[in-house]
């Protein structure tokens, strides 16, 4: 990188079902205004508005880019669409970061967002196609099978899945923030739920959120804000074809690809030693295991080992989602980007009641599509 | 005087139904995929490289990055390499629930494609089930994987998982 890059403010919203007191404008302002009172910043500061979300077709408002413009102070200013899918908080992030370690910009603003009660997702994901028989149910429907050949490709036990989904409520229980707060989930309750996509129970899949993320990225010289920085150690995109014979749907190329360049640039070679803790897009319960095999936390086939260990749970010696992650608040597009800001904040030490002790080095990741986007970023304490 | 329009509060949701019309351009592999549907059968194709048999074929392959040009009519029979059971209604859906969705690599392909699995209780489906496709008649037959009912259990033993591991 040509210039270090850190973030120096984050804001996001109250995570809902339904956010009926605001537009998808007044949902991304809010967001963008909390990051730049954390930045202590305003509107004139702000040199580019990178911004992303995922498929206009969820809400049907197509390049809704050119509509927020106003609403975020881009009018007269570079703005920047991105999209990748599922992953494109992350990728967004990553696209405002590069405009700042180029030396392009001084101080970009990034912004990611989903309103999932104005929109049809599930529906928008299913659209029949003359060359596809029409069986696809969302997101769940494609996931779901892929899952049930990790539990057979590593001998995991059903219950793995379970308590990633019980860790996690719990963990959002500490983040107020947070879509879902189920003070009294449990094992019983998990398995109790509506078995959706079989194995895939409903408490065990995202919730459907309105919600928006904003952070303030800067140039070494413009840091300002409340707490001290997040430095960016390392980005990296990776993406793959959705179909291609020989490819690994459970352990795809394209995120082992992208964890090997994020590391090499930030010198980690032992990820579960070497990070303080990490926010990892885990949608379906299911993902977690299978994600900390892609992202070398541990062996081939160890994944569902380390998660029944404890490991990963918020006293664990890898906290992974503190925040609660996918599975407790999941605005689409900015589901991606709550992940890097969430590590932003982590090792900034401003996550309150969620903040992991002494966080100085955390990875943020986040997928989307068929498994074929993926992008990264290690941010820390401590100038790279 | 009372306003009424005034009295119901502001409008904060419109539900308005959006609908997308677009012409679909198969090209060349494409379109031998869907003539022989129209025929009742599976045509795919060879990567000359990696010896890989797409169905079906976007015309190249991805990994190698050249034309696939051999054409390979496959078999009626093959595989569930996995599945789930879809048990959520949504819009636009048009088949019952809860349905099998299975991905299913056919006999001589390197690829597994979605496929709807029935004649068979959602509990008793498995891994490594072999099964066939039930085409429907053949005055209905389309240039479309309509042409396909769905797939059902062929009888046959399963199969063993090392014989279709590397397609998870
Ligand atoms: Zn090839």
């Amino acid at each position: 990188m040509a210039e270090r890059c850190a973030v120096i403010g984050v804001g996001q919203t109250h995570h809902k079902a339904k956010r009926d007191d605001v537009s998808i404008a007044g949902l991304v302002r809010e967001a963008a205004k909390m990051a730049l009172a954390d930045a202590d910043l305003t509107w004139s500061d702000i040199d580019a508005v990178v911004i992303g979300k995922a498929p206009d077709m969820f809400e049907g408002n197509m390049m809704p880019e050119i509509y927020l413009a106003p609403a975020l102070g881009a009018v007269g200013k570079p703005m920047f669409r991105v999209h990748t899918a599922g992953s494109v908080g992350g990728s967004t992030a990553l696209v405002a970061a590069h405009l700042v370690s180029s030396g392009i910009h001084k101080r970009v603003l990034t912004v990611a967002y989903e309103k999932q009660s104005d929109s049809d997702a599930m529906w928008a994901l299913s659209v029949p196609q003359p060359f596809a028989a029409p069986l696809l149910a969302g997101a769940g429907g494609y996931f779901a099978p892929h899952i049930r050949a990790y539990m057979r490709r590593s001998g995991a036990p059903d219950y793995i899945g379970r308590m990633v989904a019980v860790k996690d409520r719990k963990n959002a229980m500490r983040n107020p923030y947070a879509h879902l707060h189920l003070a009294d989930i449990d094992m019983k309750m998990v398995e109790d739920s509506m078995m959706l996509w079989d194995p895939l129970r409903y408490l065990e899949a995202c919730p459907s959120s309105d919600g928006a993320a904003a952070m303030v990225l800067a140039a070494e010289d413009a840091v300002s804000g409340n707490y001290p920085p997040a430095w960016v150690h390392g980005m990296a995109m990776r993406s793959e074809p959705t179909m291609f014979a020989g490819r690994d749907q459970i352990n795809p190329q394209a995120g082992r690809d992208c964890s090997a360049d994020v590391y090499r640039q930030a010198g980690v070679t032992n990820p579960r030693e070497q990070f303080d803790c990490a926010e990892v897009y885990v949608p379906f319960s299911w993902y977690e295991p299978m994600w900390l095999e892609n992202l070398g936390f541990c062996d081939l086939g160890d994944g569902w080992k380390l998660t029944e260990s404890g490991a990963t749970a918020f006293d664990g010696d890898i906290p992974w989602n503190a925040s609660g992650g996918v599975l407790s608040s999941n605005p689409i597009g900015a589901s991606g980007m709550l992940r890097f800001l969430e590590v932003a904040m982590q090792v900034r030490g401003q996550a309150g009641e969620h903040q992991v002790d002494g966080a100085k080095l955390a990875l943020g990741q986040a997928y989307g599509g068929g498994s074929q986007f993926f992008s990264m970023w290690v941010v820390g304490s401590a100038k790279p | 005087m009372a306003d009424e329009t005034t009295d119901q509060g502001p409008v904060t949701t419109l539900a308005t139904p959006i609908r997308l019309d677009f012409d679909f351009t198969p090209g060349v592999a494409q379109s031998k995929f869907l003539r022989g549907l129209e025929r009742g059968e599976f045509h795919g194709q060879r990567c000359s490289v990696c010896g890989k048999v797409y169905v079906p074929s976007r015309g190249s392959c991805p990994t190698d990055g050249v034309p696939t040009t051999e054409d390979v009519l496959l078999g009626n029979a093959g595989t569930v390499t996995t599945y789930c059971v879809v048990n959520v209604p949504f819009a636009g859906q048009s088949i019952e629930i809860p349905y099998i969705c299975a991905q299913i690599l056919l006999d001589g392909a390197n690829l597994s494609f979605m496929g709807l699995l029935q004649e068979i209780p959602t509990d008793q489906i498995r891994m490594g089930m072999r099964v066939e496709a039930v085409w429907v008649d053949e005055s209905d037959l389309t240039p479309s994987l309509a042409s396909v009912r769905y797939f059902r259990p062929n009888g046959e033993p399963d199969a063993d998982y090392d014989t279709y591991k590397e397609y998870l």
